[in-house]
């Protein structure tokens, strides 16, 4: 078995190990990034074609127009059924990242989006498709992750996770977050996404000598000055490069532990 | 190629977070960004630049200046690429350290040339013993704050080979260096205090473990899940142990009927041929009933099937007293039991023993496991993913264990 097969296999087996313990109460963040794209893939490989539960985008109202094409295309091929949650209340009061802090934007309009939906849909389990070579923080994540009520993640008192074994003993009004690509980095991804062949906005490749490594909002995200414009090109640059993937993304800038923070409130 | 795992263990303080964050630096393998971040927060805590601080990335930690849990980085060697684990030093966070070693082929042991042996510096080397790792690469850090005096290597490389006497290991290399000037990390300090050191430094040493190979064992796959396939009910899960291919011949287990394996389906392909260690794949068998999850697809030599047991074991948790009831993870087996308790005892101080009526959190014991049920296991010497299980109380995982 080559590399990507026991990445693949791993991530297969957290997949349905999530659809084993909560079923129906299953469901499932597409951001429609290449990393979500990816778990959907693999989610996909999971059932043998079909997609079992409900996909999720959380509309800020502020991404990419060629993110919303791609997602409506892709729901069509693939045929499966995407919820849009949206904080409605708060973007009809404006909110937007140039209202104050980004760390107000992103919890209105993603973490409180999500917590919205998840109290009216009952979701158990979340699969979500985080790495963690993309963060310090998200280095420290498990595969399976408690969260209250509220959304908090107890990063100090993690459950023990070994030999496959994940905690899924559910407290009331708690939910799971799961995190089937854990352990496939940046390139990793890449090379997954070249050999499957996997569709993919065209944001990543680059146009008039820039391209976008990780993609979210506009306001706060930045191109970098890159030739790549194809798969293999992303690759070889990749191996080269000393800066890091979410260089270009201002969330993880304004402070410090932005990223801590907006975690432990619940963020993806 | 796949990232070799490896996991850096040791009593608090005694330099894990710095040595990660030091052979990231001296190799030019840490991002631009991550650097800067590094730099700031040290800056921001007062200090002189904290290479620590690349790992504890959570703001409580590097406030209290140490490692809460577990942490993952990557990292490339002129040899292969490496996935660097960070395990915690404390031992209210031994679970934390557990979950970062069950990743791991091989592990690194830092010892404090001053402090010398601790106790969790016993506690990990028994834990990763514990767990089958068998390459352990030692390294006596802080020579720096020890004067580079070459005797007192001497005397704490015969300490911690005393240590590994006590499980019937040997370290696989024991190093001087100073994490903190990067002396003996990425390259030999061959001028200064070290110059009396004639061996490997420490990427050299790590180069130097081979990537344990994949030994031929009997083929096992414990069924995670039953799906309603057109083609009839597929059994999903992963490959446990050894190899199968379409047409094998195989029991399912704890009933031990015979069945034959009629396709082995990876999407988009109905029948792969052929499925190997780690491989996720679902099966087709002619059996004429549909076996349930935590049932045992196995080859020869079968697997056994029990409800008594002993074990050796390990306890993360708050206190556990004898006879309350537990549930045994092994594989996608979970099973109510109860455990008798027979030795109970500190790993950190092995010559005390303990009240055999309670376990505490970081103790080991030699027990007997009773279950409601039976349980399909192999001995871990065999079938490390049958001969191994967690321990869950009230719902959380408490303890860890491999089959005597």
């Amino acid at each position: 078995m080559d590399y990507l097969d026991a990445l693949e296999s791993k991530s297969i087996c957290v997949i349905r190990e999530a659809y084993q313990k909560f079923k129906g109460r299953t469901g499932m963040l597409w951001s429609v990034g290449k990393d979500s794209t990816t778990l959907l893939c693999l989610v996909r490989k999971a059932f043998f074609g079909k997609i079992p539960f409900p996909v999720i985008h959380i509309d800020t109202g502020y991404k990419f127009p060629e993110m919303y094409e791609f997602r409506d295309r892709l729901a069509k091929e693939w045929g499966f059924e995407v919820i849009v949650a949206r904080n409605e209340e708060q973007l009809a009061c404006g909110m937007g990242p140039d209202q104050g802090a980004k760390l107000d934007c992103c919890t209105e309009l993603k973490t409180n989006a999500l917590k919205q939906l998840i109290d009216r849909e009952g979701f158990q389990a979340i699969l979500l498709g985080i790495r963690r070579d993309e963060h310090g923080i998200r280095a420290k994540e498990r595969y399976f992750s408690p969260r209250d009520s509220q959304f908090q993640w107890d990063y100090e008192h993690q459950p023990a996770e070994l030999w496959d074994q994940y905690n899924s003993f559910l407290n009331e009004s708690e939910h799971y977050r799961v995190h089937p690509i854990l352990h496939f980095t940046e390139l990793d991804i890449w090379r997954y996404i070249q050999r499957e062949k996997l569709p993919l906005v065209d944001l990543y490749l680059s146009r008039q000598g820039h391209r976008y490594r990780s993609i979210g909002c506009v306001p706060c995200c930045s191109p970098v000055a890159s030739p790549a414009a194809s798969i293999e090109e992303i690759i070889e640059e990749l191996q080269l490069t000393t800066e890091s993937e979410r260089a270009g993304r201002a969330q993880d800038k304004e402070n410090l532990y932005t990223m801590q923070k907006l975690r432990s409130l619940g963020y993806m | 190629m796949r990232p070799f795992p490896i996991v850096i263990t040791g009593h608090v303080d005694h330099g894990k977070s710095t040595l990660i964050g030091r052979l990231l630096y001296d190799t030019g393998a840490l991002q631009a960004d991550r650097l800067a971040e590094m730099r700031q927060s040290s800056q921001d805590a007062g200090k002189a630049s904290e290479f620590a601080f690349v790992l504890d990335a959570f703001e409580e930690e590097r406030a209290r200046g140490i490692t809460i849990d577990t942490s993952q980085i990557y990292f490339t060697s002129a040899r292969r690429p490496y996935v660097i684990i960070d395990a915690p030093g404390h031992r209210e966070f031994i679970r934390n350290m557990l979950t970062g070693a069950s990743y791991a082929d091989a592990a690194v042991l830092m010892v404090d040339a001053v402090e010398g042996i601790c106790p969790q510096t016993r506690r990990h080397a028994k834990l990763l013993a514990l767990v089958g790792i068998k390459d352990i690469c030692v390294l006596i850090n802080k020579l720096d704050q020890a004067g580079y005096d070459r005797a007192r290597y001497l005397e704490v490389a015969a300490q911690v080979r005393d240590l590994f006497a006590e499980f019937s290991g040997t370290p696989f290399a024991i190093i001087p260096i100073s994490a903190l000037t990067g002396e003996n990390v990425a390259s030999r300090a061959r001028e200064g205090g070290l110059s009396w050191y004639y061996g490997p430094c420490f990427l050299e040493a790590l180069d130097a473990i081979d990537t344990p190979a994949i030994e031929e064992r009997p083929f096992r796959f414990a069924v995670q899940d039953v799906y309603q396939h057109e083609d009839g009910a597929v059994l999903v899960g992963k490959v446990d142990s050894g190899r199968l291919a379409t047409g094998d011949q195989v029991a399912v287990w704890p009933a031990g009927a015979a069945a034959r394996v009629r396709a082995i389906a990876k999407y988009p392909a109905p029948d792969v041929g052929a499925a190997s260690y780690g491989d996720a794949v679902g099966l087709f068998l002619d059996l004429d009933r549909v076996p349930a999850r935590g049932e045992v697809v196995a080859g020869e030599p079968a697997p056994e099937t029990v409800s008594l047991f002993g074990a050796t074991i390990f306890w993360f948790a708050d206190c556990y007293v004898s006879g309350r009831p537990v549930v045994i993870r092994c594989a996608t087996q979970a099973v109510a039991g109860r455990i008798e308790l027979l030795k109970v005892y500190d790993p950190a101080a092995p010559d005390e023993e303990l009240d055999p009526e309670s376990l505490n959190i970081g103790e080991m014991a030699r027990c007997r496991i009773r279950t409601d049920a039976p349980l399909v296991i192999d001995p871990f010497a065999s079938v490390p993913e049958l001969g191994r299980f967690v321990i869950e109380c009230d719902g959380v995982p408490a303890g860890a264990g491999i089959v005597a």
